[in-house]
Order: C-alpha cells, then structure tokens, then sequence
C-alpha cells in the first residue's frame, strides 16, 4: 500500500497515451507538458505524507 | 582567439570560476576530517546533513551535460526530449523505498561503494568485480560529456583558437578542478555546488520569467515551436518523427527510456558516493521529498528548447540552442553569469564522478586483484591519485577522440550502469538470488544490451524487440533479459556463499527516535 502511493505518480507518467494531447492548455502550457510538470509536486507531496505516516 | 571575447561577459564568467575554485581548495578545512583516512576524503565522513546532501545530490545528477543535452533534444525532436520528466519521477520512490536500507547497511559495515556491499552480502569477488568494472566504464564518458558542456559555454563566449590552443581555458579550468578534488575530496563538491546550485535556480528563473515577458507568453513559444517542427517534418517528407507532442512510433521509446535510466541512475558510482555520504537514513527520504524541486528545474530547463525556436535562434548543433539562446535575450554581464552557473555546474559533477570512479577502483579492483594487502593510508593515496588519473584521462579523451565516441560512450553506458541494478538492489530486501546467478544475469545483460545497440552506421538507443512492432529501450530489454537468468539460475543453484550481513544491519534508526 504504502509503495503503491509512492508509485503512483510515476505510474500516471507512464500512461503516456493518456496524456499525449494538447488541450486542455493551462497558461498557454499544452496538457502533455503541464500534467508532467505538475506530477512532479503531487509526487514529492505523497512521498511525504508516506514519510510522516511512518514516522507516527 | 580572443578578437570576438565578449569581455563583460568573460569577466563575469572567471570571477565566478575563480571564487569556486577558492572554495575548493578551502573545502579541505570544512567540517574537519582526516583527508587520509578514505572514508573522510570520499564520503566526507558521512556527516553531511539534508541541506548540504540536498545540493550535493541535486548538483551531481542534474549535471551541465543535462543542461545542454536535455533542451537540445527538446529543440531538435521536440517532446520526445522531455523523456528526462517521467524519469525523475520514477527516480524519487525508488530513492526512498531503497538507499536507507543500503545506506545503513554500508555505514554498519563501513561499506563505500555499491560493489563494497556486494562483496559483503553475496561473498563473491567477481560480482563485485563485474558491478565496479561497469561503474568505472560508464563513467569515465560521462566525466568527457562535463567538459563537452563546458566547452559550449566557452565558445559561446567569443573564444577561439586552433588545434589544442582551442581547448586552452577547459584544459586550465579542469586542471584545476582535479587539483583542488584530490586534495579536498568530496567536501569540495559539496561547497561548491552551493554556489552552482543557487546560479542555476537565479538562470533558470530569469530565463523562465523574462523569456515568454519578451516572446509574448508560453501560448505564443508552445505555438512557434510547433510550427517550426510541422516545416522541418513537412520538408522531411513525413520522416522526421518532431513536434509538440509525441509521435505513435515514439511512445514506447520514450516510456521504457525513462524506465530504464531509472535502473541506471542511481547505479552510477557518483550517485552511491553523494547518497552514501549523508548522516542518516531520514537524511535520504527528507531528499526523496525534496529533491524534486531539480526535476521542476529540469523541465523548465527542457522548455528553452522551445524558447530558442520562439526566439529566432538557428544553430546546426543542437546543443548550442541554449547558449545562443542566453546570448539573444540576456545582457553580457548576465550571459557571464549563466554561462559560468554551467561551466560550474560540470565541476561538481565531473568532481564525484571522479573520486567515486576512484574509490571503485581502488577497493574493487586494485585492493582485491592486484594488491590484497595495501593499508588504508595506501589505499587513500592511490584513490587521491585514481581521481587525478580520471580527470585528465577524460580531458585527453576529450581533446583527442571526437565527441561522438563520448556521446556513444554515454549511450553504452546507461545500458550497462542498469545491469548491476539486481545485484545491487535486489539484495537489499532478499537473498534469494545467489552471486554466481546474478553475475550470468550482468554478463548476458552486458553482452545483450551491447549488441541491440550495435548497427553498422551508429550505435543506437532502441531496438524492436523480437517479433513485436514497436521499439523498446535497449538497457530494458536487457535488464529483462539480466533478471530472467538470475532468477532461473538462482533456483537452480541455490545461494551457499557466506553474507556478512544479517536483517537488523538494513533497518536505519527507526524514524523519530534520538541518534545512538
């Protein structure tokens, strides 16, 4: 469970097809990039609610 | 050869490069060890803290190579480039869930290298041959590619020459770096790269706020962009595989590419060196959380690809699009700055890279097949040696061979690095798999992944897998191919050699708890 949430961005970053279209844009940005650098955030966020879960 | 030096900009640029290379020389009095001592002089005495590990790790992965390699492909093919995201994505958990557990069996055993723990764990010397000789291989190349970068930014300054007066102020510039690495060891990188770091994040916001203010916003970049890869496949004929988004055929490509270097990176001897130089287990997981803020920089770096589109700049090589890109927005003294946050951001690269080469061969190589009864003074002294030896090999390398052999060195060499992954990982959860099994697993993966990458005219990256109609990454199939072996053989040949390490050596202080 608790690699799986550590995974899981990373596993939607190899959905690519999911991901390989320009709209929705945000900020001019096209989907496919926008997605990919806002996984990288919501990775380090999950990661650490895992490291405060384990420290409990 | 200095008519066309754009002086504002190379005064910056030495000012910057000489107040480094105070800070390395000084290094060798922060935090005070014993520089004879091997363990002082590689790992820094294990003592350094989240701050200093989180701009150590972060300035030793994302190098200057990354710099210009990474928006280079961006500016050629487009999205394909941005592989390097999903990649570090992938890195982060893997970081996480695995180096506290290698980190604390090392320190338990005074372990400094990877193949260090693979001698403990599997009692197999030709394993921990097998996983220090593919360290040393691929990273010696990549020390190369740092100079490839910096050379960029000197010519991009104006510099000129002929012959080997061309490569007078890298030959200088890497002299000095190698000097200053064997006398401080790794508490040189670790200063500096404070330096490196704080550049790159002040270039990279400068880049990413005044660019899209000059060009008329990210729509308008994204659209320019776009619309140069539609002329350049148009032109092709429909053969060039280029544009915002991927082509069908480069999906696959591009997902097992980021698998791939995944197994690779943290293989890399200048990776276990930074990791393993960290006071303690939570030093590394507070960096999985952390490090990431490289990654976004990573991406925004990627996007200047575009950038450069956007901004009219046409070079033949791609890898002068972000240096001609800086030259067109920014003013000279700013140009200095930001070529000299990547020239110094191949010095603290090319600096781990050395002493980790180093310390792999000096323990790994030399201590058990040349010289089993060298004492750790010795052993010290040759490492300091090992990395000065490193560095100027890499220089000549590059003075003398052509930059393609580098790049197709560093091609190889990810798909080698990813071949020690099971011996090395693998071990730290189970000892399941025996040593013999996973050494047939890194010689088929080695030979294998060898020959994928192998056709007449170059080396390539991908290959399509036997029988299927798409193209997968070569250091995967390989890394596939590696663990199916060990694991048959494995159950084959059950695991009787001695392991020196037992399970409480790979629980770190359990997390909230005081340090012993």
């Amino acid at each position: 469970m608790k690699y799986l949430v550590l995974m899981l961005p990373a596993l939607v970053s190899l959905c690519v097809p999911f991901y390989n279209v320009i709209e929705p844009r945000l900020f001019g940005f096209p989907f496919f990039y926008w997605l990919l650098l806002l996984l990288i955030p919501i990775s380090s966020l999950l990661t650490f609610l895992v490291y405060k879960g384990e420290k409990r | 050869m200095i008519a066309h030096l754009n002086w504002p900009a190379t005064a910056v640029f030495i000012g910057f490069f000489l107040l480094v290379s105070l800070l390395g020389f000084a290094a060798a009095h922060w935090k005070r060890g014993d520089l004879a001592d091997l363990h002082e002089w590689g790992l820094g005495g294990r003592r350094f803290g989240p701050w200093v590990s989180w701009f150590l790790i972060g300035g030793d992965l994302y190098t200057a190579y990354t710099v210009i390699a990474v928006p280079s492909v961006v500016y050629a093919i487009g999205a394909y480039g941005f592989f390097a995201l999903p990649y570090t994505i992938l890195i982060y958990p893997l970081l996480y869930a695995a180096f506290p557990r290698l980190w604390a069996v090392a320190q338990r055993k005074n372990y400094l290298t990877a193949a260090d723990y693979v001698l403990g764990r599997y009692g197999n010397k030709w394993l921990e041959l097998a996983v220090a000789f593919t360290g040393v291989l691929a990273t010696t190349p990549y020390i190369a590619l740092q100079l490839v970068g910096m050379e960029k930014v000197i010519e991009a300054l104006g510099f000129e020459g002929q012959g080997l007066a061309s490569h007078l102020p890298l030959s200088i510039a890497f002299l000095i770096l190698a000097l200053y690495t064997s006398r401080s060891g790794l508490r040189a990188p670790a200063m500096i790269a404070f330096v490196k770091d704080t550049m790159i994040y002040i270039f990279v916001i400068a880049v990413i706020v005044i660019v899209p203010m000059k060009l008329g916003g990210y729509g308008a970049i994204f659209d320019a962009a776009g619309a140069d890869f539609d002329k350049k496949v148009a032109a092709s004929g429909g053969k060039l595989a280029a544009g915002l988004l991927l082509a069908p055929e480069q999906i696959m490509p591009f997902i097992t590419l980021a698998i791939g270097s995944t197994f690779a990176l943290l293989m890399y001897p200048h990776s276990m060196t930074a990791i393993l130089s960290v006071r303690n287990g939570n030093t590394i997981r507070i960096n999985a959380i952390a490090l990431p803020a490289y990654s976004v920089m990573l991406g925004l770096i990627a996007l200047m690809g575009y950038m450069a589109h956007a901004a009219g700049v046409h070079v033949t090589d791609p890898q002068d699009a972000v240096p001609h890109l800086i030259l067109t927005i920014f003013p000279d003294w700013f140009v200095g700055f930001c070529f000299a946050a990547i020239a110094i951001g191949a010095l603290v690269p090319a600096a781990i890279m050395s002493i980790g080469a180093a310390n792999t061969f000096t323990r790994n190589i030399f201590k058990p097949f040349v010289n089993p009864g060298i004492n750790p003074r010795e052993e010290t002294w040759l490492a300091k040696l090992m990395s000065l030896i490193i560095q100027v090999g890499a220089l000549i390398f590059v003075l003398r061979a052509s930059t393609r052999f580098a790049l197709d060195l560093q091609l190889l060499g990810g798909i080698w690095m990813a071949q020690v992954f099971p011996a090395v990982v693998f071990g730290l959860f189970t000892r399941w798999f025996s040593g013999w099994a996973l050494f047939a697993g890194w010689a088929t993966g080695m030979g294998l992944g060898t020959w994928l990458a192998w056709t007449p005219n170059a080396w390539v990256p991908v290959h399509a897998v036997f029988g299927a109609n798409f193209a997968v990454y070569n250091g995967v199939t390989a890394i596939v191919a590696n663990i199916l072996v060990a694991s048959l053989l494995s159950a084959a040949l059950p695991n009787r050699a001695r392991d020196e390490t037992r399970t409480e050596d790979y629980v770190d202080i359990p997390a909230g708890q005081p340090a012993a």
